[in-house]
């Protein structure tokens, strides 16, 4: 006890929203990245209705081409960076240190500063719309148009701005999760004895932690390009607008695998889960999705068939990306072959996994088809690529999201969501998106180019967008469809079960729902893979524990990520408006911060076993 | 089944091909659409065979081995099979194969550069916010909105865009080329049959991209070579004088007519024989194309926005000069 005694610190704790403005715990900066994500969705969602209003008829004037261009700029921009990406880190977040049998990240301070780096980017792109000036060049912001000389006012430099505090919150996410799954797996567990959830996450912060420096220099070129005058992307003094699509694209179709790898590690757990099987080809999953990730880097110039890099690069291109249907098609089959045998229960989470299978196969083959280059001079820039990507992006992360969501929701918050209005989510939805989309795929191919805010009549165009808008209305009604059911579940106690479906495989359903602030009270011992199921199969009740009841050493809550962010925010803006002092006094507070973060060393404190919660 | 039907529906709308044959990619008026439309027919057939696949297993199998009420049983834990991983692991391989052989061939083979070639019509194509210039260098002359090209020649086409970056689709007649500013891309295609095909802008350019459409004319080679000839005579200016020193000093400072003018904006030779103004006016609509230039010339704002032109009032034109203009200009056509 005296060594104890020796290291105690004072326990912090603060109640209220100071809890949730200081938590360096996981599972609260899990709720926090969630309601952040939901929010923008909302967003994100509202835009997509506007969009779908604007083109539901020819030669309509619901918006101006303007306002539409600011709408697909901020919806593409929005639904990407602020609501699916914070999504998968409040998935990541909320289990991943469960599933690997730690106590928390291996860098809490950075987990919470990742947080509120990210909200406050968001919050500064999304304020474009009360400045009046909003980003209008589309989600990739091609120069010239994003350019000073096209896009005089200040609209691109939220854009920049907004992206570049947002992505460092990425950016620390990535490696913040990358060095959690290498450093904290609980004792036993081995690489290959990984959840397929957490081999998803391993594999995805590796992309961040690759795919994201790149976006930070485009962003910071076209920054200087846009507010110093610098002459990177500009043609009339030697600068390349070719160069930033490759930047935009090394970074952006790695993008597209930070995103919907996740939902495959999402997808293998709820499909394994709920038909009470193992996962079909482990070791196969693993390298398959190693291989997409590793393929994810050499096929950007994809995106840039009809940019005129000539035959060769087309060819090599073309070839690069049909590789990466050969993995995928691997996986596919392996959910399909978990389910053969299985007995498999047909909840909400498992609904949209099973929805996912046959959506994402649609997606990914017309992935293929845009592979080929000379047939992508036709779909490029149509809406085929617009119904492609969305059968990729909602048919597949968007659903794996709404998978994982159901299903780890009773860990997150100790209450099961209601199945009656999660089944009618998952059928307006589901139904929602494929009239939405299946048929733009048409309208591409009938000559309809994408982000055009209006069409003439008579071109054959009218009724299948009016199909498509009606779509987009239904899967807006499942999307309120969920969050009645988060609000009318929120009033039911919570009696969720440790292991909430009974058929949990993996460590977080082996711990109380929700789990208590240190997760493990004894870090388990891992004897295989599900190591949970394992233990159940042997009669047990309980993990092995790896060590003995002990004091808990806790990280200190801490309100400097907050500050920090703000400080950016700050800064962001007074460059943004060229007040230099404002921008200067922004920094200050981020750099004062670091500071006294360096200087005042905080060790944490203590919970020792009488505080620890009593488990039967 | 519900996720086959629309499924099903739309393999039948392919096979058909649909759209109209002026603007469909599905439809194809020229052999390197058509070409295009074979890879994707390829592509679809393949990938419809893998779709249906997946389709016939997941729904066996979420019929099969759906759970039962009170089934407590565990099923058996299955850790893999390396025959089956093999086999889905193999076939798309060779699938990919077959798609992969005839994609190269096409990339290489749609690449060709007709350039030097002494036959094929040299076009240059610079994208403006929101307008098309076509220059005929071989020619001299310059024409803007409306492409007009002979059915029995290869069409070089040299693409540049003056402003931002645009691209150049003709969906019936072949696929895109962006239109970079800065750099050069060249393409070719192939107009086999007379007939006025759709022309768009496919990159996102500014608030009117989505009007930024133009026309592809093919004629026959005698017509071509008469449009050549009435293109290069001299301008036919307005009769009256002072509607011909207003038309010089306030639409040709920008436009063009024959020699005269310049061409930072759309060439106005033989424009009232066009089938738009504006790329989005139709003249076969009531009115025809006095009343579309009158409309265009007073506001072009109200019909493209972000268009550089001048309304008629900043440009201290009345309402009579407009009615004048336009009757001059609808009368203005080509005898080819």
């Amino acid at each position: 006890m005296a060594a104890h005694a020796a290291h105690a610190h004072t326990v912090k704790r603060y109640k209220g929203l100071m809890d949730w403005l200081t938590t360096v715990d996981h599972k609260k900066i899990g709720i926090l990245y969630m309601i952040a994500g939901l929010f923008f969705f909302l967003i994100g969602g509202l835009e997509a209705i506007m969009i779908r209003i604007q083109l539901m008829k020819p030669m309509n004037d619901f918006v101006s081409g303007d306002t539409f261009n600011e709408l697909i700029t901020m919806h593409g921009t929005t639904m990407i960076f602020l609501a699916a990406m914070p999504l998968l880190f409040a998935l990541m977040n909320a289990v991943i240190p469960l599933q690997i049998g730690a106590r928390d990240v291996a860098f809490p301070f950075l987990n919470s500063l990742g947080f509120w780096t990210f909200f406050f980017g968001g919050v500064l792109l999304n304020l474009s719309w009360f400045a009046g000036t909003v980003p209008d060049a589309g989600w990739t912001s091609y120069v010239p148009l994003a350019g000073p000389n096209y896009n005089s006012n200040h609209g691109v430099d939220y854009y920049v701005i907004g992206l570049q505090i947002a992505g460092i919150g990425t950016l620390l996410g990535g490696i913040n999760f990358m060095a959690t799954i290498i450093n904290m797996r609980a004792p036993g567990l081995s690489f290959m004895r990984l959840p397929m959830f957490t081999w998803a996450i391993f594999i995805t912060s590796a992309l961040i932690v690759f795919a994201f420096p790149v976006l930070t220099v485009g962003l910071v070129a076209l920054m200087f390009d846009r507010l110093f005058h610098a002459n990177f992307f500009e043609i009339g003094n030697g600068g390349s607008e070719v160069l930033w699509e490759h930047i935009f694209w090394v970074f952006g179709h790695p993008e597209v695998y930070i995103l919907i790898v996740p939902a495959f590690g999402v997808i293998s757990e709820v499909v394994s889960t709920f038909s009470r099987k193992r996962l079909f080809g482990y070791s196969s999953m693993v390298f398959a999705t190693v291989l997409i990730a590793f393929l994810g880097f050499m096929v950007w110039a994809h995106h840039m068939f009809t940019t005129g890099l000539g035959p060769v690069a087309n060819g090599l291109f073309s070839i690069a990306t049909m590789l990466i249907a050969v993995p995928t098609g691997v996986k596919i089959f392996n959910w399909l072959f978990t389910l053969w045998g299985g007995s498999i229960r047909f909840t909400t989470a498992n609904l949209f996994a099973i929805g996912f299978i046959p959506t994402f196969v649609m997606g990914g083959v017309t992935g293929v088809m845009l592979a080929s280059a000379p047939a992508d001079f036709q779909y490029h820039d149509s809406y085929f690529v617009v119904a492609h990507f969305h059968y990729v992006i909602v048919g597949g992360l968007i659903f794996g999201i709404f998978a994982g969501l159901h299903y780890w929701w009773p860990k997150m918050f100790g209450r099961m969501l209601n199945e009656t209005i999660g089944k009618i989510t998952f059928w307006t939805f589901f139904i929602g998106f494929h009239m939405t989309f299946l048929i733009q795929h048409f309208l591409g191919l009938l000559g309809m180019p994408r982000r055009v805010y209006t069409y003439l009549d008579g071109q054959g165009f009218n009724n299948m967008n009016l199909i498509s808008t009606v779509g987009a209305f239904l899967m807006g009604i499942g999307t309120i469809a969920f969050l009645l059911n988060i609000f009318i579940t929120w009033s039911k106690p919570r009696n969720a079960a440790a292991d909430a479906w009974e058929d949990g495989r993996s460590l977080e359903w082996s711990i109380p729902s929700p789990p208590p602030e240190y997760n493990f009270q004894q870090l388990p011992l891992v004897r295989g893979y599900d190591a949970w199921w394992k233990e159940k199969m042997e009669g047990k009740t309980a993990m092995t524990p790896a060590e003995p009841i002990g004091s808990i050493h806790m990280p200190s809550p801490s309100i400097l990520p907050l500050i920090m962010s703000i400080g950016l925010f700050i800064a962001g803006f007074g460059f943004m408006y060229d007040h230099l002092i404002v921008g200067g006094v922004g920094l200050l507070i981020t750099f004062g911060c670091m500071i006294v973060r360096s200087v005042f060393d905080d060790h944490g404190f203590h919970i020792e076993p009488e505080d620890q919660e009593v488990h039967a | 089944m519900k996720r086959l039907i629309p499924l099903l529906t739309g393999l039948v709308l392919l096979l058909s091909g649909c759209g109209r044959e002026d603007l469909s990619t599905l439809n194809p008026q020229g052999p390197v659409a058509e070409k295009q439309l074979d890879l994707m027919k390829l592509s679809i057939g393949i990938m419809a065979l893998v779709v249906v696949v997946v389709f016939a297993i997941c729904i066996y199998v979420l019929i099969r081995f759906r759970r039962r009420k009170g089934d407590k049983s565990i099923p058996k834990q299955v850790e893999g099979n390396h025959t089956l991983e093999i086999i889905w692991t193999v076939i798309p391989l060779v699938l990919l194969l077959i798609l992969g052989v005839p994609t190269i061939k096409d990339v290489f083979g749609l690449a060709k550069d007709y350039s030097k070639d002494k036959d094929a019509v040299q076009v240059k194509v610079t994208a403006h916010q929101y307008w098309w210039e076509f220059e005929y260098t071989d020619y001299g002359i310059t024409t803007a909105q409306e492409l007009i090209v002979p059915t029995d020649k290869k069409i070089s086409f040299e693409l540049v865009g003056a402003d931002v970056k645009h691209s150049f689709w003709i969906p019936s007649i072949g696929g895109k080329m962006d239109t970079n500013p800065g750099v050069t891309n060249r393409m070719y295609l192939e107009f086999p049959k007379e007939g006025v095909f759709r022309g768009k802008c496919a990159e996102l350019c500014g608030p009117s991209h989505a009007l930024m459409d133009f026309k592809a004319k093919a004629v026959s080679e005698a017509s071509f070579q008469r449009w050549v000839t009435a293109m290069k005579a001299p301008a036919v200016m307005p009769a009256d004088k002072d509607l011909a020193e207003k038309f010089t000093s306030q639409c040709l400072s920008c436009h063009a007519v024959g020699e005269n003018g310049s061409n930072s904006a759309p060439n106005l030779t033989g424009v009232g024989g066009r089938q738009t103004i504006g790329g989005i006016l139709y003249n076969d609509a009531e009115g025809g194309a006095e009343k579309n230039i009158h409309d265009w010339v007073t506001d072009p704002q109200k019909y493209k926005s972000g268009a550089m032109m001048p309304s008629a009032e900043d440009n201290s034109l009345t309402d009579a000069d407009v009615s004048a203009i336009a009757k001059y200009l609808a009368g203005y056509k080509l005898d080819y």
